[in-house]
């Protein structure tokens, strides 16, 4: 046990320690502007003064380290500083919009992990039939496909042609839970699936890897159904892989989100990061560029954790 | 090799003839489009007809025109795009591999923590420090993507380091560029090559990805995700023109991934 602790926090500690490598990349780009934040925003019409006035503001007349320390100090105290198109604070930006991603990309899970474990399950099940077939091949071309097709097709079809789902996900403040799930889930079927491709084959493989093994063989000797041998004895076995690759594709959903939401203009945190790129806020950027590396790197941890619990193998072999 | 063709699967002539048909129209796009790349020719969203085979985009400008000429514009770059990442990646793979001690430590190291950072939004981060033109897009695409070639290279230049034939050349004195370039690269090819489809698919998906996002090609250049984009607004009319550049983006990504598919077959050795 001592020793599995040992693991979670050597594990926990990289994570920290790249977060915090990110975070001075992240830190230092912007420093590499050429020229500077102040005359890049102000634009050639500036006086020298009025420049040095709003240096002093961003404290851009501070060295280097001491600004960076004090720049993650206010990160992690949520004072991501003012927009610099707007002069809205960013933590007010960002909030609602990161709330709003966050019940895209857990609605999608919610959709995506049972029906990836599902379709899996039975795809390993008839394996090499027709049906099987039918699953890999479908899941295939939507690993293939970029997004926005999907997305587009799928608007055409649910949108154009039939007319119930509405082709922008535009969300208020003040929507009920019902309406606002109805409004994202053309964006949400759209994510799943591209997420579902992925999860599915790789929980097919773990599930037809585990059944190549002796003791399933030795079930099947017994006598006992294939169904309940692929349910009891295959998949609790296969469980690690399969907790991992969930973990590593929710991962990827969060970064995934950004073109669907570009797609549907939906007032997601992606959206927001884009709009930002192209108008060069620098300051948005970093606090959402950060915050979605944060909960990149944090998911990735967490599936080689889990990864790790699950399967004794993996415990030990690494001391 | 003709032989070897001869006996491919149907997936993987499909996937050729894809593959083809791509680089064919790349190459000839001035020959076989009918207009110029940027010249407006008719009416906003036209629809089919003789005179526009595939009707005309946002501002009336040809569509079959700037489908050829996107693919020339998109393929050309993703293909520069992945060259460049394979000599970044399997030359620093291949010299992690045959040093080994503290340079393989320093440089797989530097490449975990780049992993580490979701590709799309590394890309973004630097974008907007830099600004979007051909060349940052080309470097910074290629040195995120080299990350992948990195692991792959250095884990098949492991392999073959330990050889005998490495050894011997060690033996006789020979330095390490002579290592890299006589022992390893040739005997690690087969594996990088396959690898080099996929590559190229993810490039090419992910500059479609960020020229959609309005960040990659800048107008009035033709590239298909761009061209997404900017015809986004008539899906809402029923008008279904931004799903043709979209499927010629998936048309190519299939071909090129079926291709790959019976190369991985080929060198897995599962002959039948």
């Amino acid at each position: 046990m001592k020793n599995v602790l040992m693991l979670i926090l050597k594990r926990g500690g990289a994570s920290l320690i790249t977060v915090f490598i990110i975070s001075l990349i992240i830190f230092i780009g912007v420093e590499m502007l050429p020229g500077d934040v102040a005359e890049t925003v102000l634009g050639q019409s500036a006086t020298p003064e009025t420049v040095e006035a709003f240096r002093r503001e961003l404290k851009l007349d501070l060295p280097p380290h001491v600004r960076y320390v004090a720049w993650l100090n206010d990160f992690v105290h949520g004072h991501f500083g003012n927009s610099l198109a707007n002069g809205r604070p960013v933590a007010e930006l960002i909030s609602q919009r990161l709330a709003n991603t966050l019940f895209l990309a857990s609605t999608t899970a919610i959709i995506a992990v049972p029906l990836a474990i599902f379709l899996g399950m039975l795809a390993a099940f008839y394996r090499n039939t027709f049906f099987d077939k039918l699953i890999s091949t479908t899941t295939l071309s939507f690993i293939s496909f970029p997004e926005f097709f999907i997305a587009y097709i799928l608007i055409s079809l649910f949108s154009v042609q039939l007319n119930i789902f509405p082709s922008l996900s535009i969300i208020e403040e003040n929507m009920a839970f019902g309406s606002r799930l109805y409004t994202i889930l053309l964006p949400a079927l759209t994510l799943t699936c591209v997420v579902t491709a992925h999860m599915m084959r790789q929980t097919r493989a773990a599930i037809i890897n585990v059944l190549a093994s002796a003791y399933i063989e030795m079930a099947e000797i017994k006598g006992i159904k294939r169904s309940r041998i692929i349910m009891l004895h295959a998949f609790p076995n296969s469980l690690s892989p399969v907790i991992n690759v969930i973990a590593v594709n929710l991962a990827y959903l969060v970064v995934g989100v950004v073109i669907v939401e570009v797609v549907f203009v939906y007032p997601g945190l992606g959206q927001l990061l884009v709009d930002s790129v192209s108008k060069r806020d620098l300051p948005v950027v970093q606090a959402s560029g950060l915050i979605f590396s944060i909960a990149y790197i944090f998911l990735n941890m967490a599936a080689d954790i889990l990864a790790m619990l699950s399967n004794p193998k993996l415990r030990q072999s690494k001391n | 090799m003709l032989k070897l063709l001869k006996q491919s699967p149907l997936s993987a002539r499909i996937g050729m003839g894809i593959v083809l048909l791509n680089c064919l129209v790349a190459v000839f796009a001035p020959l076989i489009a009918p207009f110029g790349e940027t010249k407006v020719v008719g009416d906003v969203w036209e629809s089919f007809s003789p005179q526009f085979y595939l009707g005309t985009d946002h501002i009336g400008r040809d569509l079959f025109t700037r489908m050829v000429y996107g693919a020339r514009n998109t393929i050309a770059l993703a293909f520069i795009t992945t060259i460049l990442s394979f000599l970044f990646g399997s030359l620093l793979g291949f010299i992690a591999a045959a040093k080994g001690g503290w340079t393989d430590q320093l440089l797989s190291r530097v490449i975990d923590i780049l992993m580490a950072f979701p590709t799309l939004i590394f890309a973004l981060m630097i974008l907007s420090v830099l600004g979007s033109s051909i060349p940052t897009l080309i470097f910074t695409i290629a040195i995120l993507d080299s990350t992948r070639v990195y692991r792959l290279s250095r884990a098949v230049a492991m392999d073959i380091e330990v050889m005998e034939f490495v050894e011997a050349a060690r033996l006789r004195g020979e330095g390490l560029w002579w290592i890299i370039s006589h022992e390893i690269l040739p005997n690690a090819l087969p594996p990088l090559i396959a690898e080099f489809g996929l590559r190229f698919c993810f490039v090419f998906l992910f500059i479609a990805s960020l020229s959609f996002l309005g960040l990659g090609l800048q107008p009035p250049l033709a590239d298909w995700g761009g061209m997404v984009r900017e015809n986004a607004g008539a899906i809402t009319f029923g008008i279904y023109i931004p799903l043709i550049p979209a499927g010629a983006i998936a048309f190519l990504t299939v071909g090129v991934n079926l291709v790959v598919d019976w190369f991985l077959h080929l060198s897995s050795g599962l002959h039948e």
